[in-house]
């Protein structure tokens, strides 16, 4: 079905449930009474380790008779070799479609499939992920084959093959949304185009990947000491710590995981453009270094993100959309991330002709922030906000499951989120315009403009210099610079 | 419509089967039905737990009821929708109403000039258009911008959209149970007094919308021209967002005829699941939504398209690297073969195991994702299957499409194995349990099944009724349908860009 949107936990009060309800209907919102929410007590998974120092959450939940898991493993794209990047992407995949000693990744396929179960594996900048998922009856078939790809995949040629020529697809395809585009290249300028959190795989480094280097990848990564086990369903948590003890418990440690730190090399602040004639919109994406979320004005910074550019009530969605009818899609803020910082990014798509106009928009915005300081009643909103939807972090047993294993994956305190919570509570306005002026600064932005220059309001250039930015795709090992199109059909 | 390449998941949330019958007692037990008096349907879903609930309203009503030379008229209501009422989002709702009134006057008259086809007077057009913008202007004045949703969002409304599609348009949202009645009065307020604040800026919105989604992008402009091509008679040839003519020409007299029309209570279902009690909760909704006036049902009467007797095609020659989609013309949702076409989209797609991928990507190499589906551009009335594929470099659009027919021609002339047939069976239970550990997602079904058939248990039968389907069945249905005169084609070929490539620093 198509379908056009229109957008893009911890302890409560005890208190009375929904009853008292007046006979007749109120006719103002203010009329209506919001009861205190009754107690909520979110069950935590069960954690402990094993003594080569696998890490393991067992969370039980009893409403459906099915059982979960995902092991994560320390490791992922940004520490491969500069000359095979995509080597871990491709690893995340052949890792399962290549099989295990006993059976093919076809096979696999076939005994899954008649069970309606999964067993996936994948990849990110930082880790490795194996997960499974299976009706509670077929736990022990589904977990026997989570296993055996888990430590001992076979990474069967023809399916590296077979990822290479989808990887080889998916570079030839990377121009052809405007989206990708701009999330590509924000990220290279925010962090630098040869950095861990940015660069891209090429056809060459494709084709420099050979099936040793997954095995090898696997060899150096997969040990229990590099892994965080976490499963959620219908099982008992004890008879599962059992089992699991004696399955990994004399599974030999290997060496441990490291990280070599990358400092953001952003790109010269100013304008950078890249052309695309087949388009109508332009999109816009001002960017440049944010924060980590262990920084103390973490909060600060959440609570102005929400005010400037999070939902319909922000600053950015108000003026840029509502008021000035410019942009369908507006947003930004102060990025952040878990173990390096996020990007400071403000983005839009506008019609080619209010281009300039809106890139002067989003810079009045910035502006303003300074001059017209986010009010009391804007952080007061804000801060309702994330304080009354914070219990959609934890409405779920396996969402509880997944906060704690991300939070150990990077060694934050279990009670993070609790403390995110208490954290919110304490912003003051005082704090939000602090954060702002540490962080929001127009002069340090790279502006990027997807789009088409000859239908442009005014030129680029009258803002000041303009770096052109080139994503022709080199071409493969081999083969011509400029390959002919291919004729149709 | 998933367009989305295979890709391993970091947790899959896959389920598995139970028998459908088990669930259904269950969930019987759990679900309440009333139909109100205004003929309003609730359906209350009791999933005790965290102490939030979601909820879908379900209009009856998409963009193939938007009226000639008006398409998108629908979803730009469900933008308007989010605007507020005449007590929210307002400083003083009589002055605004007067003021209202004076821009859709002030707008007649400049349409009126502006769409003359003789004797169109350029100076009275730019008068008759500043005082257009004047108006708007001054109704501006009494505006308190997004007062609606930044009280959901204060409240802490969680998932806040809507969507628009050929069918039926929908709205939701999650909430802490403590918040129902605020929110049975925001959300029956919505749909009592809406007002068409904002409408020309909002249609600005849209318009950007379009270029993004459409205008903008390969894939989009290609199911534009693919869709339009395969229809000629039925609605579902128009675009839900809508032709720009129309955007730039519909106005919020327009939207509120189509409201009046189309949003009546008997053409709305509202589904809440969540850690609520149906006897607590039922009397907050009836009392709040049955305040909707109830209204003649509109006639609905629609042409219904006519046999294809010669194969269509459409071919664009973009930047972009190539793309084939084809699509066979089959029967509503209500047809007895419905179930027939779920399994065939599932044995052709679904996995790794499924037959186009085994066929063109694994086995030929030629494709770097392939499937079929069912449900384009809509299902409410008769509609497409179709089938498409990725080529892979230095492979043709016609290569996969050859592959793809050697498959048709497997479906038409093979029965599917046992093997097959118990996959597909199992997997269909898989994906009904997938749903019931989600507020959100089982609103949505329960509103949709409510509103489809009248009856929220169809979302169960939808599982027995595939235990059902044969080898035979599918074989039948496969040569009645995957036939070439009731092909439409559609394709993107690549073109290489004119050369010298034009590096000025962004010049005019």
């Amino acid at each position: 079905m198509k379908r056009i949107s229109l957008l893009l936990g911890c302890v409560f009060a005890i208190g009375l449930s929904l009853q008292a309800v007046p006979a007749t209907a109120q006719t103002t919102w203010q009329d209506i009474n919001i009861p205190p929410l009754p107690a909520f007590h979110p069950q935590e998974p069960k954690r402990f380790v094993l003594p080569n120092g696998m890490i393991i959450f067992l969370q039980e939940d009893h409403e459906l008779p099915l059982i979960d898991g995902v092991a994560r493993i320390r490791g992922g794209s940004r520490s491969e070799p500069v000359e095979k990047i995509g080597l871990v992407d491709m690893y995340g995949e052949v890792w399962r479609t290549g099989g295990t000693k006993a059976q093919t990744g076809d096979q696999l396929d076939d005994y899954l499939e008649i069970r309606a179960a999964k067993v996936e594996t994948g990849s990110s900048g930082d880790s490795t992920t194996i997960s499974w998922s299976c009706l509670k009856a077929d736990f022990d078939d589904v977990f026997k084959v989570f296993d055996d790809v888990l430590r001992g995949p076979e990474f069967r040629s023809d399916k590296v093959d077979l990822v290479q020529k989808e990887f080889f697809d998916a570079i030839s395809r990377r121009n052809d949304n405007v989206d990708e585009i701009v999330g590509r290249e924000s990220a290279k300028l925010a962090y630098g185009a040869q950095s861990p959190y940015a660069r891209v795989p090429e056809y060459k480094t494709i084709v420099a990947v050979t099936r040793q280097d997954l095995v090898d990848w696997h060899r150096a990564h997969v040990s229990p000491n590099n892994i965080i086990l976490g499963i959620v369903g219908d099982f008992d948590s004890a008879a599962m710590e059992a089992k699991l003890r004696q399955l990994y418990g004399a599974w030999p440690k290997g060496p441990a995981f490291k990280e070599a730190k990358t400092e953001p090399m952003p790109a010269k602040a100013g304008y950078y453009l890249v052309q695309k004639e087949d388009v109508n919109q332009s999109s816009i994406s001002m960017v440049g270094v944010g924060i980590t979320r262990d920084n103390p004005d973490y909060y600060a910074v959440r609570v102005f993100n929400e005010a400037f550019g999070g939902g319909f009530s922000s600053r950015l969605f108000r003026t840029i959309r509502s008021q000035k009818g410019l942009a369908y899609s507006v947003g930004g803020g102060i990025g952040t991330a878990f173990d390096h910082p996020g990007m400071v990014r403000l983005a839009m798509g506008t019609k080619s002709a209010t281009t300039l106009e809106s890139i002067q928009a989003l810079d009045e915005q910035i502006d303003d922030v300074s001059k017209h300081p986010i009010t009391e009643a804007e952080i007061k909103t804000a801060k309702d906000a994330i304080l009354n939807a914070f219990i959609f972090n934890l409405d779920s047993p396996d969402k509880i499951l997944r906060e704690r294993m991300t939070y150990e994956f990077y060694g934050y305190p279990q009670d993070y989120l609790e403390k995110f919570r208490l954290g919110v509570e304490k912003v003051t306005a005082a704090d939000v315009a602090r954060a702002a002026t540490k962080y929001l600064h127009k002069e340090k932005l790279s502006t990027l403009v997807v789009g088409n220059p000859a239908e442009f309001d005014k030129p680029l250039s009258s803002l000041g210099a303009v770096t052109d930015i080139d994503i022709t795709i080199p071409p493969p090992p081999g083969e011509p610079a400029e390959p002919p199109a291919k004729p149709g059909q | 419509m998933k367009y989305r390449a295979l890709k391993p998941f970091a947790l899959l949330l896959m389920l598995s089967a139970v028998a459908a019958g088990q669930d259904l007692a269950a969930f019987e037990k759990r679900i309440t039905v009333k139909k109100l008096e205004n003929g309003l349907t609730v359906v209350i879903c009791e999933r005790p737990g965290a102490p939030v609930f979601s909820f879908n309203t379900h209009v009856d009503a998409g963009s193939v009821q938007d009226p000639m030379g008006q398409t998108g008229l629908a979803h730009m209501f469900e933008h308007m929708a989010f605007k507020g009422t005449d007590k929210i989002g307002t400083t003083d709702y009589p002055a605004e109403k007067v003021a209202l009134e004076k821009v859709e006057t002030a707008y007649a008259a400049y349409i009126q000039e502006r769409d003359k086809r003789v004797g169109r007077d350029e100076q009275k057009l730019k008068e008759l258009q500043k005082a257009w913008q004047d108006d708007i202007a001054e109704a501006q004045e009494y505006v308190k911008p997004n007062e609606f949703p930044q009280i959901l969002e204060s409240n802490g409304a969680e998932g806040l959209n809507a969507s628009t599609s050929e069918d039926q348009t929908e709205y939701h949202y999650s909430f802490t149970e403590n918040r129902l009645e605020l929110w049975a009065y925001l959300e029956s307020e919505r749909f009592l007094h809406p007002v068409m604040r904002e409408f020309y800026k909002e249609r600005n919105v849209v318009i950007e919308e379009r270029r993004m989604r459409t205008d903008s992008n390969p894939i989009g402009r290609l199911l534009e021209q693919f869709t339009t091509a395969a229809f000629q008679a039925h609605p579902y040839h128009r675009p839900t967002i809508g032709w720009i003519a129309d955007l730039n020409s519909f106005s919020a007299t327009d939207a509120q005829h189509f409201f009046d029309r189309y949003y009546i209570p008997s053409n709305m279902v509202v589904a809440i699941v969540g850690d609520v009690k149906a006897s607590e909760a039922m009397p907050i909704v009836e009392k709040y939504f049955n305040r909707l006036p109830s209204r003649p049902q509109p006639d609905e009467r629609t042409t219904t398209e006519p046999p294809q007797n010669a194969e269509r095609r459409v071919e664009l020659r973009e930047r972009s690297q190539p793309l084939y989609l084809e699509g066979y013309h089959r029967p509503d949702y209500r047809d007895k073969d419905d179930n027939v076409y779920d399994a065939i989209a599932d044995l052709m797609s679904n996995g790794r195991t499924s037959r186009l991928y085994r066929a063109l990507v694994r086995d030929k190499k030629i494709a770097a994702y392939s499937a079929g589906f069912t449900g384009l551009p809509g299902s409410k009335y008769p509609h497409l299957f179709a089938f498409y594929a990725f080529p892979l470099p230095g492979h043709q659009n016609q290569e996969v499409a050859d592959a793809i027919h050697v498959e048709i021609e497997r479906l038409k002339n093979e029965d599917i194995s046992d093997e097959e047939l118990k996959m597909i069976r199992t997997r269909a239970k898989a994906d009904l349990l997938r749903g019931l550990d989600d507020n959100e997602g089982l609103a949505s079904e329960l509103a949709l099944f409510q509103s489809r058939y009248d009856d929220w248990r169809e979302l169960f039968h939808q599982v027995e009724n595939l235990d059902k389907v044969s080898k035979a069945d599918i074989r039948r249905v496969a040569n009645q349908t995957f036939v070439p005169t009731n092909r439409t084609v559609g394709i993107i070929e690549t073109v290489a860009p004119p050369p010298g490539p034009a590096q000025n620093g962004g010049g005019r």
